[in-house]
């Protein structure tokens, strides 16, 4: 068992900070493995240096945030283990 | 430029929250009770995102799982006091009503219950892990729901139980709502209920039957979470109705 492990909700706050929308209940699904599943039920290590989302079957990296703060904040967003993103708009 | 319209959805703000009031729960944890701007409301299960700034300007920042129902017009966060921890013992120490808390959310869609979706509903806590689950217990009393509801909440001691008065008035109001303890290093004299971790056995006797295809949320420590979701998948619940909150190492 690794104790940094999160769920994916976890990286609920610092997903809203690049995505217009709720991202824990959009859907993802995994260029390595191919399953799909939202973005809640994935796994999430949350560290200083940023976030990364991984998938929940077979442990690919599906999204990786860093965030610089400071004077000029800035975003760096790493969706290579992303085949989709299917979110849902507000209802 | 084309005028954005009012309803748009806006990137997540910070905002500071005033401290209404703070009330020990258990000898470690307290309620927090906030009134925030422009709240537009939450959904049973959300967190919010808490957010210290030292004076030199380091920033130190976790995320509450509000315990209060949608209903109630306050924002009410469950905080454990880790002793090494870098907000709790702020939150748990210092904080005072009138004091301003920043604060960002509603957070997450995921981990959350709302009363039309009905039951049953299975939930099973650990410690401070019972705070989402209280504000979907208190969320289906608020809304009139008769859902039936199986609590399943492990603690260290008697003294420890968080929200034990008011689980215990909700339970012998409602038949529907039933609530058992378990309690794992001490327990008081006479004690007949549950005396061991949570495992397999216990989900037997306790959780509704996966014919009924329940949804179960399970929140607490790590440790905890991952043998009760791995348990319930055994019993033959299905893994995409196990919703599961993990706290992790840094909840301080």
């Amino acid at each position: 068992m690794d104790k940094r492990r999160l769920d994916g909700n976890a990286a609920g706050g610092v997903l809203r900070e690049v995505f217009a929308l709720e991202m824990t209940t959009a859907r993802v699904a995994c260029t390595g493995c191919g399953a799909t599943g939202e973005i809640g039920a994935q796994m999430a290590y949350i560290s200083e240096i940023g976030t990364i989302v991984r998938c929940a079957v077979c442990d690919n990296a599906l999204i990786r945030v860093a965030r610089q703060g400071g004077g000029q904040e800035r975003y760096w967003l790493d969706l290579r283990g992303v085949e989709y993103l299917q979110i849902e708009g507000v209802t | 430029m084309a005028a954005v319209p009012a309803d748009a959805p806006r990137r997540l703000a910070w905002r500071v929250a005033e401290v209404v009031e703070t009330r020990p729960e258990t000898p470690r944890t307290k309620s927090i009770a906030l009134g925030v701007p422009d709240w537009k409301g939450h959904r049973a299960g959300q967190h919010v995102d808490v957010r210290l700034t030292a004076e030199d300007g380091y920033q130190a920042q976790r995320s509450y799982s509000i315990a209060s129902a949608p209903e109630n017009g306050r924002v009410r966060l469950l905080v454990e006091r880790l002793d090494d921890g870098e907000v709790s013992p702020y939150l748990a120490d210092e904080l005072r009503a009138g004091d301003g808390l920043e604060l960002r959310g509603p957070i997450g869609g995921w981990f959350a219950w709302d009363a039309r979706e009905g039951g049953p509903l299975l939930l099973v806590a650990g410690g401070s892990g019972i705070a989402p689950l209280m504000a979907m217990i208190r969320h289906r009393k608020a809304s009139g729901s008769d859902a039936p509801v199986s609590l399943l909440y492990s603690s260290r001691s008697y003294e420890e139980v968080i929200f034990r008065q008011e689980l215990k008035r909700l339970a012998q109001e409602d038949g529907t709502l039933q609530v058992t303890h378990t309690l794992t290093r001490s327990r008081p004299p006479g004690w007949t209920g549950y005396d061991r971790r949570i495992d397999a056995e216990m989900l037997r006797e306790i959780a509704p039957s996966p014919e009924g295809q329940p949804l179960a949320f399970v929140c607490g420590p790590t440790p905890l979470v991952e043998r009760v979701a791995t348990e319930l998948v055994g019993l033959g619940h299905d893994p995409a109705r196990v919703k599961t909150e993990r706290f992790g190492p840094t909840g301080g």
